[in-house]
């Protein structure tokens, strides 16, 4: 039994215990290895390791079988494990036109320099439950063809060409850390991207979604989504040149959203921006989408009132930790405050009691 | 796994009769959103599932079914959902628009004219056209029943005090029999003239926001605009560069990364028939000899 007063230790140490069981679950049934959840739940790993601004896939893995299977719970472990590492150095930004894409599609260019590259998506599959899954032993194999022109050129480029798209100036200026800094308001634009990249999924999703319905609407069209795996250069002072440290898996999406433009001004379109760690396309897409409402005011439109516009109230509640941590711990003891709310109920009920009685 | 285990067309006879019920209401009160309690299909919501449930609704084992997206019977949704029903209903299928009794379509009309023994199938994203001017459905479905479309008129004029023209160039609003003002789908403002007057039934399904809505054969479609600023039904200024038309709707195809482009029409089995035909275009291969 839960007894607050003094047995919560040991209370503490049994649940902690009936955890570890429950997490193993039925022992006649094999244990799952970590190796196995890398492999074959890889998309689960790569939203752990996005969501956990970590890219370490093995981790990623292990928080996953710790957390069994709650994803939120797999990305607080990776956080908390995060926090514990030095930061050495900060490398290059990525080269995403070298890229060496599995998968290249653009919604607005039937074709282009590149190609369009389906890869490894669900897009196209009927969800119909494979029952063959069930049985043991499956090893597909998809045929190979030559890997794609080492340099696939963004799509956003052919239209910046022409002047068609709002141009994106290079900054280099450093950006600032999420981890590492406290949040301020306003943010930068690579403020907001940082924040958006780690942000929770679900969330980005459906702020997402409200735009497309109409909560600060931005018209947006996939100009190109791309994955896959970048090289990590990074400065060495005693070299005095760039060396590759090794290459992360990607996603990238660029939406092209309708244009702007006044009598004075020449109409032209505008853009949106998502990166992910890994697979992690919905993010990718979402991210861009939430980018772009945000920029509003950079590009003289105007603040509706969306939920997706307002930039603190999307910062403020992206982040599953901060949110999950907030909202279940109204379930740990509160017997103070409510205590004291009791005794002021209580105290507030007598005293309306007893004007009822005097005017009676 | 067999696909004899699903009914016809994937859909169970009871919801295929709810479908029907809303298809009917539809098209007695042309323009009409009718909410239907559309379900959830083994595809995502906005590749199509509204479309996908009117097909499937209207689908007898007799039909002839074309499926295409942009206009083409090739491009990777299109082949998805053609092939779903192949598997599903084992209807025969096809790609030429005048042996289909059945089309269900992503953002296009196809060139050919339609004739009263064909339906065509919207896929629609969002039915209602006057989301963007107000996100709430309960006001939007009230200005609907008051036939309160003012908002409307002054957006269009909005456009054209901003950018001196309307600048709508897909899902272009339209006034259906003088009542409803509803949301063609995202076809080019190009297809909208096809919308009226059709000998085809035309059917749009919003699987998402649960809504399907009907045109019945030759209703009168008019395209939004002002008598100083009349419609225009407009496209590319090219002709194809393969079959030469100068009438049909153009894809722009990037070709190298020196600016480079071509235009080709987006409705495939258009063009092809035109090529089969001899009609030749700016890049067409030389003749053999």
């Amino acid at each position: 039994m839960y007894v607050a007063v003094k047995g919560g230790e040991r209370a503490i140490a049994n649940a902690h215990a009936f955890l570890a069981e429950e997490r193993r679950g039925d022992t006649a049934v094999a244990e799952l290895t970590v190796p196995q959840i890398r492999e074959q739940l890889k998309l689960a790993v790569n939203r752990v390791m996005a969501e956990g601004s970590l890219y370490d896939p093995d981790l990623a893995a292990l928080a996953i079988k710790q957390a069994r299977g709650d994803m939120i719970e797999a990305v607080f472990l990776i956080r908390a494990y995060r926090t514990t590492l030095p930061r050495l150095a900060a490398s290059l930004p990525l080269e995403s036109a070298d890229m060496a894409c599995i998968r290249r599609v653009s919604a607005t260019f039937k074709d282009a320099p590149g190609g369009q590259v389906l890869g490894p998506t669900f897009d196209y599959t009927h969800r119909l439950l494979d029952f063959k899954l069930l049985a043991e032993g499956e090893a597909p194999l998809a045929a190979e063809a030559a890997p794609l022109a080492a340099r696939t050129p963004h799509i956003t480029g052919f239209l910046n060409r022409d002047g068609l798209i709002q141009d994106e100036p290079a900054d280099n200026t450093t950006p600032p850390d999420l981890t590492r800094e406290p949040l301020e308001l306003p943010a930068s634009r690579a403020l907001r991207l940082q924040a958006l990249a780690r942000g929770d999924e679900g969330f980005i999703l459906g702020l997402a979604y409200s735009t497309q319905r109409g909560y600060g609407r931005t018209h947006a069209f996939v100009g190109e989504l791309r994955i896959g795996t970048v090289a990590v250069e990074m400065e060495i002072p005693e070299l005095g040149f760039a060396v590759e440290i090794g290459e992360v898996e990607i996603t990238e999406c660029e939406t092209v959203n309708q244009f702007k433009g006044s009598k004075t001004e020449p109409p032209q379109f505008t853009r949106g921006y998502g990166l992910v760690f890994g697979q992690s396309e919905r993010k990718a897409i979402a991210m861009s989408l939430v980018d772009r409402a945000l920029r509003w005011k950079e590009l003289g439109e105007d603040f509706t009132g969306a939920p997706a516009q307002d930039e603190e109230f999307v910062l403020s509640h992206s982040d599953n930790i901060q949110a999950t941590g907030f909202l279940e711990h109204i379930k740990l003891p509160h017997y103070v405050d409510f205590q004291a709310e009791l005794e002021l109920v209580r105290r507030l009920r007598s005293e309306a009691a007893a004007a009822r009685e005097a005017a009676e | 796994m067999s696909e004899t285990a699903y009914n016809f067309g994937y859909l169970d006879e009871q919801t295929k009769r709810m479908i029907r019920r809303a298809i009917l209401k539809g098209l007695a009160v042309p323009g009409y959103q009718v909410p239907f309690a559309s379900r959830e299909m083994p595809m995502p919501y906005g590749w199509g599932t509204g479309g996908v449930q009117v097909t499937a609704a209207c689908l007898t084992p007799e039909d002839r079914l074309k499926v295409i997206d942009q206009g083409a019977d090739d491009t990777t949704n299109a082949v998805s959902i053609r092939s779903f029903f192949q598997r599903t209903a084992g209807v025969a299928v096809t790609g030429a628009t005048r042996d289909a009794t059945l089309i269900q379509t992503r953002h296009r009309i196809p060139e050919a004219a339609l004739t009263e023994d064909q339906i065509l199938v919207y896929q629609v994203p969002i039915p209602e056209p006057l989301r963007f001017i107000e996100p709430r459905e309960t006001e939007t479905r009230k200005m609907h029943s008051l036939q309160e479309y003012g908002l409307m008129h002054v957006k269009l004029y909005e456009d054209i005090a901003r950018h001196g023209q309307i600048a709508t160039s897909y899902a272009y609003p339209v006034a259906v029999e003088g009542r409803y003002v509803m949301d063609p789908s995202p076809i080019p403002k190009f297809d909208n003239p096809k919308l009226n007057d059709c000998p085809a039934i035309q059917l749009f399904g919003a699987g998402r926001e649960q809504r399907i809505y009907a045109l019945p054969p030759y209703s009168k479609v008019v395209s939004l605009d002002f008598d100083d600023h009349p419609f225009v039904a407009s496209k590319a200024d090219h002709a194809c560069d393969l079959c030469g038309s100068g009438v049909s709707y153009l894809d722009e195809v990037i070709v190298d990364d020196q600016g480079g482009r071509m235009f080709v029409c987006s409705d495939t089995d258009y063009c092809g028939a035109r090529v089969a035909a001899g009609q030749r275009g700016r890049l067409s291969p030389p003749e053999a000899a």
